[in-house]
């Protein structure tokens, strides 16, 4: 339906430097790229020190308290038939953040979205506006926000009661930056006034134009925007803990006070999540020649 | 954008023009399009007004109010106070160190990236990891190096039963402003990766040739040319990275449990301090102190950066 209207699918990046061998090599000659037993030992070595913290925390889950013998209990008492009621807090917590991250991809998809296609086709002059307040949340950090948000978040207790799904006005805002630049990214490759005024010359209206033409050309920059959006929710900290809202790290802190090892497992699955959510969005990138030109 | 179907009678000027410049009628649409339009754009400003700006006005302006509500200049000298001073000190020294390690550290990394194939597998790899471990602040990252140098961690155990090192002789340390050092480091180093990659990247292999070309030495290409057009990305993504761990909270909540050694820290105790009266107060004067110095940060950031996006072109 909207493949052959779309041009991200053609043309696949034009990289002539990295194609030829020939060139790669004599860029190495001449000290424009490091020799291949560079980069492995750069890599290899960082990539090793950074490796040892995961280590330590998988280690760290095979403790038997401080007898210093390995055990799996920590594990296999996840799936025990108690568990579900031993780690109710941390169970809760979980399905607090995950609607924390639906209702937040909700926001970042029926507000920020139509607005930025909107700004993108009618007011080309508010582009840099729009852009301005979108990274205003990385100079305006969250432990700054949080201490506005207090008073306006007892006026939004008061009007939509105190659920933990409110939270997501406010993380709304920290995902602003990375939202932004995703859909940005997707639609500045491609030519929005050219696919919109071929639609509407045949007779397409604008809901048409926006539904069945943008919006498939949008979609890598819109799963992006929402994949971060939600390793962002997952991660975050600040404005649950001093709003005192229970959510995934907020409980992982508290839980690990008593039990520090189910923490850390939590912690280690978290991550494993986050890095398969950030390598989806990576492939999602790599098929686009989105990417600046050199 | 239905231009056969435009309404308004009186618009009949514009309509001819656009069948054959459809161009003209996006530029110029109806006022009540226009009008409709710019309602479009409400829902937005309105939820950024509320939860953006309001909240960052009422934190700076906080700062400005005594207890009972009245005007007061008191929260903002008590930012010159030498405890609060000290706080912004460490604050700095931990910003400034770590955003150093961090950047020379992704450096090197983006270096060792030059030359792998965009939308490779290693550098698909590197890149979501990087992504990852940027986000990675917070509570799980304190996690993360309470079980490798904590005091029955990985690393310390194994450096003191195999090598005989105690990394605590001196007391632990992890707890304190110094063990915030590692940790942060964890993270400024994938940011450093994701911010300066573009900027190498964007280095032609022309320039390199040329220079080879004309004689130039490895180190001659690297002094002379490579390092003036790099250099305004690379300060820009130090500041960044000075403003990320300016700005970090999570983390130190999660290891440094005992005082407020750092900004953020005394933002919390200033908001969740229940003996002190007037102390929410102060969390605002502190938040303005922040904002100042995020602000001149960040506008020497983006002045760096409009450097940089002109070899980027």
């Amino acid at each position: 339906m909207a493949a052959p209207l779309s041009p991200v699918e053609s043309a696949p990046a034009s990289a002539p430097a990295e194609r030829r061998p020939k060139t790669a090599n004599q860029a190495v000659r001449i000290g424009a790229e490091p020799s291949t037993l560079a980069r492995r030992l750069i890599l290899g070595i960082i990539g090793g020190i950074f490796l040892i913290p995961v280590i330590a925390m998988i280690e760290f889950t095979f403790r038997n308290g401080l007898a210093g013998d390995y055990t799996t209990s920590h594990w296999t008492g996840l799936f025990s038939e108690d568990s579900a009621r031993t780690y109710r807090g941390l169970y809760q917590a979980i399905e607090n953040s995950l609607v924390l991250a639906a209702v937040t991809v909700a926001i970042v998809l029926v507000l920020l979205l139509p607005t930025m296609v909107l700004v993108h086709m009618q007011f080309p002059r508010l582009k840099r506006t729009l852009e301005f307040i979108c990274i205003i949340p990385i100079t305006v950090p969250a432990i700054v926000l949080v201490v506005g948000l207090a008073p306006v978040y007892s006026v939004v207790v008061q009007v939509l009661g105190g659920s933990t799904w409110t939270l997501a006005f406010a993380y709304g805002i920290t995902v602003l930056p990375y939202a932004y630049r995703a859909i940005q990214g997707n639609l500045d490759a491609i030519p929005v006034k050219t696919l919109s005024e071929a639609a509407s010359t045949l007779g397409a209206g604008w809901l048409t134009v926006l539904w069945t033409i943008l919006l498939p050309n949008l979609r890598r920059g819109v799963l992006a925007a929402s994949f971060i959006s939600i390793a962002v929710v997952l991660g975050e900290f600040t404005i649950a803990s001093l709003l005192n809202r229970r959510n995934l790290q907020t409980a992982l802190l508290q839980v690990s006070q008593s039990d520090p090892w189910v923490a850390v497992i939590f912690a280690l699955a978290a991550l494993a999540l986050a890095f398969v959510l950030l390598l989806i969005i990576g492939r999602l990138g790599s098929a686009t020649p989105s990417r600046r030109k050199s | 954008m239905s231009l056969a179907t435009a309404p308004a009678p009186e618009q009949d000027g514009v309509e001819l023009t656009a069948r054959h410049h459809p161009r003209v009628a996006l530029v110029k649409p109806s006022n009540r399009r226009r009008r409709l339009a710019y309602a479009g754009l409400t829902p937005f400003a309105a939820y950024v007004l509320i939860f953006l700006a309001l909240p960052t006005i009422l934190a700076v302006v906080t700062g400005f109010f005594s207890d009972d509500g009245s005007l007061t200049f008191d929260n903002i000298t008590g930012l010159f106070t030498p405890t609060i001073l000290a706080t912004f000190g460490s604050s700095f020294w931990l910003s400034g160190v770590t955003a150093v390690i961090g950047a020379v550290v992704g450096a090197l990394i983006c270096y060792a990236m030059l030359g792998t194939k965009v939308g490779g597998l290693l550098r698909t790899i590197i890149e979501s990891a990087a992504s990852v471990l940027a986000q990675f602040g917070g509570v799980m990252l304190a996690f993360a190096f309470i079980a490798t140098i904590g005091v029955q961690g990985l690393v310390t155990v194994i450096l003191r039963d195999t090598f005989g090192v105690d990394i605590f002789a001196d007391g632990v340390w992890l707890y304190q402003v110094p063990g915030l050092i590692l940790p942060y480091v964890y993270f400024q180093v994938p940011l450093m990766v994701i911010t300066f990659l573009p900027a190498l990247t964007a280095l032609r292999p022309q320039w390199a040739e040329a220079s080879a070309t004309l004689g130039g030495t490895r180190f001659a290409y690297w002094r002379h040319i490579a390092a003036p057009v790099l250099a305004p990305a690379f300060l820009g993504s130090l500041l960044l990275l000075f403003a990320n761990a300016f700005s970090s909270f999570a983390t130190a909540a999660a290891l440094i449990s005992q005082g407020s050694q750092i900004v953020p820290l005394q933002i919390r105790a200033a908001l969740v301090s229940e003996t002190v009266l007037g102390r929410e107060n102060m969390a605002g004067a502190l938040a303005l102190g922040m904002i100042v110095v995020m602000v001149v940060v960040m506008w020497a950031y983006s002045v760096l950066q409009a450097r940089t996006s002109r070899w980027q072109k």
